[in-house]
């Protein structure tokens, strides 16, 4: 595949992991964020954590959608999905993440009409084909997935789809980052920065990273390539002393982010005061809801949704894990009664999540070599 | 990376006796899980099936039963066909429906012979869909040399099945030369793969139309009796065992061995033929070609000093180039038993373990 296969290039992999090996200083241990979940997948799917030194750790961050949404909200969806004449729709990672009494996935074998989406514009798709029925889509996702949620409601409201609405659970990324940051039991050297999320609010935003809190970020791609390259950037910058934004995904992340899509959100959706992470609690002004120009697409209002606070099970440490206080295999439930076919955290529950990806993929560790 | 400690080496072990473990069926309801052919599939026969009828010729879990009758030996297996849409890119429900049971009986090292038909209609099904895929059943048998001898239609109301389900079941004769088994791979042995991977999966996925991508891929639906033929006539007793690498492609079907045999397997992705529209989709849609459907293809693992004869003969097998991409993949290993590891093509190892669920594209 053209403009993908030469990010993939096992060669100039090597040629980096090895200035990677020369840019540590022995002794030094590196513990560095990848923010975003796909970068997660990106360094399990391609073992990139196999070709670097012993002494640079890559921990998992909160940048996984499916992953930060807390009980309560999949409790509210699942009642909707349960609501008469309605067809429920979501991305596929959702259905199967645990609410308090089960999967929107155990929803659907109930006899709900739940059906997996590749796109909210196929849930708009969806609610024009039925006009009998109400369709809700239960939308997550950072600024990433945002704007195509805010352009599906702006097509609804401008065609006049009456049998269309939404429960928003888009969550912002800096209001995360920065509780992260205030955790006094973080030790973190670095980030490399969700590049998704950056091609729509752009680089920017995280320059209060090194300013206020004194560490690098490199907002990153999530070929091979650009995940080892960030690494290193980010390991020049501590060699040399730098603290700074650096922009490894140049080719596709405008420093100033995508205007039109900041705008187009901004029309569509207000912030929330708070918003429930799963594991990182209640955070402020980190959630987005419609505003009241789309009020009526909301779901929750058209519904009235039960609205319950589940707390996380106790014995769950998905917050920690977020926050990478703790490994996944540090965690009292993790591969016994928390496992990928049975989770209990939503770290479990996604590919991209933490824990599903160690239990997955990290049990080889390299000291096991085949024999 | 530090040395494994010693409390995580304890959870490592953990998630090893787990996987080792027989698994349990405990939902309370019956998921499209339970039919994606990963973990969920393997809990419900693992744990409810295989228990309720505790026979002996069930714990090999193969894709075939075995019976001998006197000095005879044969292969009993049966299918059931309910894809979406009934025709695709490369075939049809019909095709499936000869294929996938030749396919099973050929695995299991016997000689396809004879097939039962078992229609169920639904009520209004246009008789031209009917008569076309009867005649693809017709066509399907004759070229894999099976015929069908007995069958059964039902038909049901409207809106309680969908079209037209088929099951087929399949007698075929143990090949002599054949002593395959999953517990026969030993460290050293080489795996070899029949033809590229995913596109059976893919093409079903294309030709519902969800997610408007336009790719010519076709369904690699075909008997692979001639595969087996000739790969026992290369390797004979050489050859340890094989599998179709159906739902949950070849990454499960691997498992299963592994498992099975107690061995490492290593595979090299470069080595893994993958047809570049297979692998466009497959990247676009968030998954692993290694965990598509095949419903053509063939996983053997061969005893080392037979590999390249092995492969020469599958290369050449049936004479119409049908299995001209066959190639070795990967190779057996004695430790980390019941693991199978994936060398990417980017040069990392990481675990390839079977799919979890339905193969879900990823969000962000």
């Amino acid at each position: 595949m053209k403009f993908v296969d030469e990010f993939r290039d096992a060669e100039l992999g090597r040629a980096v992991a090895a200035e990677i090996l020369a840019a540590v200083e022995p002794g030094r241990h590196y513990k560095l964020m990848e923010v975003c979940g796909g970068h997660t997948h990106s360094i399990y799917k391609y073992g990139i954590d196999d070709l670097l030194p012993a002494n640079v750790e890559l921990v998992h961050g909160p940048g996984c959608p499916v992953c930060v949404i807390p009980m309560g909200r999949v409790d509210d969806g699942i009642a909707l999905a349960h609501e008469p004449g309605v067809i429920f729709t979501c991305f596929g990672d959702m259905l199967r993440v645990p609410g308090s009494a089960g999967t929107l996935l155990d929803a659907k074998a109930a006899g709900a009409d739940v059906r997996m989406v590749y796109s909210p514009l196929d849930a708009l798709r969806i609610a024009k084909a039925n006009p009998g029925r109400q369709v809700v889509f239960f939308a997550i996702g950072f600024e990433t997935t945002a704007p195509s949620t805010a352009l599906t409601l702006k097509r609804a409201k401008a065609e006049g789809v009456t049998n269309f609405s939404c429960m928003c659970n888009h969550v912002t990324i800096v209001p995360p980052l920065r509780a992260l940051l205030d955790s006094p039991d973080l030790r973190l050297d670095g980030f490399v920065g969700p590049g998704h999320v950056s091609t729509v609010v752009g680089a920017r935003p995280f320059e209060f990273i090194p300013a206020e809190y004194g560490k690098p970020i490199v907002v990153a791609g999530f070929e091979p390539l650009d995940v080892l390259q960030a690494v290193h950037m980010l390991l020049r910058q501590l060699s040399e002393g730098r603290c700074e934004v650096e922009n490894q995904y140049s080719r596709v992340v405008p420093y100033e982010g995508n205007l039109r899509a900041l705008e187009v959100m901004a029309e569509v959706f207000a912030l929330r005061p708070h918003f429930e992470w799963r594991g990182l609690g209640f955070i402020s002004q980190s959630g987005l809801r419609l505003s009241d120009a789309y009020a009526d697409f909301d779901a929750e209002l058209r519904y009235g949704v039960p609205g319950v606070r589940v707390a996380d099970p106790k014995a769950c440490q998905c917050g920690e894990v977020l926050k990478g206080v703790i490994k996944p295999w540090e965690c009292k439930v993790f591969g016994t009664a928390c496992r990928p076919e049975r989770p209990i955290g939503t770290c479990m529950v996604s590919s991209e999540g933490a824990c599903a990806a160690y239990y997955n993929y990290g049990r080889f560790a390299r000291e096991r070599e085949l024999v | 990376m530090d040395a494994v400690s010693d409390r995580e080496q304890r959870v490592l072990d953990i998630i090893e006796t787990a996987r080792s473990k027989r698994a349990k069926f405990r939902d309370e309801r019956i998921t499209m899980a339970h039919g994606a052919g990963g973990k969920a599939t393997q809990a419900l026969i693992e744990g409810l099936l295989v228990p309720a009828f505790a026979s002996p010729a069930l714990d090999g879990l193969a894709d075939a039963g075995i019976v001998r009758v006197g000095e005879l030996g044969l292969a009993l297996t049966t299918d059931s066909f309910v894809v979406r849409p009934l025709r695709f890119p490369g075939g049809s429900i019909g095709d499936l429906a000869v294929n996938g049971t030749v396919n099973d009986l050929s695995v299991a090292g016997a000689r396809p012979l004879v097939l039962s038909l078992s229609l169920i209609l639904e009520e209004g099904l246009p008789a031209e869909t009917l008569r076309a895929e009867v005649a693809a059943i017709a066509a399907a048998a004759r070229a894999a040399g099976v015929e069908v001898i007995t069958g059964d239609t039902k038909v049901v109301e409207r809106g309680h099945a969908d079209e037209l389900y088929i099951c087929t079941t399949g007698i075929g004769v143990l090949d002599e030369r054949a002593s395959l088994s999953p517990a026969a791979p030993r460290p050293g042995d080489r795996i070899l793969l029949s033809g590229r991977v995913g596109d059976h999966g893919t093409a079903i996925m294309l030709a519902r139309g969800e997610f408007e991508l336009d790719a010519e891929v076709a369904s690699d639906t075909r008997s692979l009796w001639p595969a087996v033929d000739a790969l026992l006539d290369a390797a004979g007793p050489s050859l340890r065992c094989l599998r179709d690498a159906t739902r949950g492609g070849v990454a499960s079907v691997l498992n299963e061995l592994a498992r099975a045999a107690d061995v490492a397997m290593l595979v090299r992705e470069a080595d893994v033929p993958v047809d570049p529209a297979v692998a466009g989709a497959a990247e676009i849609l968030g998954i692993d070609p290694l965990h598509i459907a095949n419903e053509g293809t063939l996983v053997a693992v061969v005893a080392p000093e037979a590999a390249d004869a092995a492969l020469a003969a599958l290369r050449a097998a049936g004479g119409r180039g049908d299995f001209a991409q066959a190639a070795e993949i990967g190779t057996c290993h004695g430790a980390p038993g019941g693991m199978v590891l994936l060398e990417t093509a980017f040069g990392g190892k990481r675990v390839m373990d079977m799919l979890v669920g339905d193969p879900l594209p990823r969000i962000c």
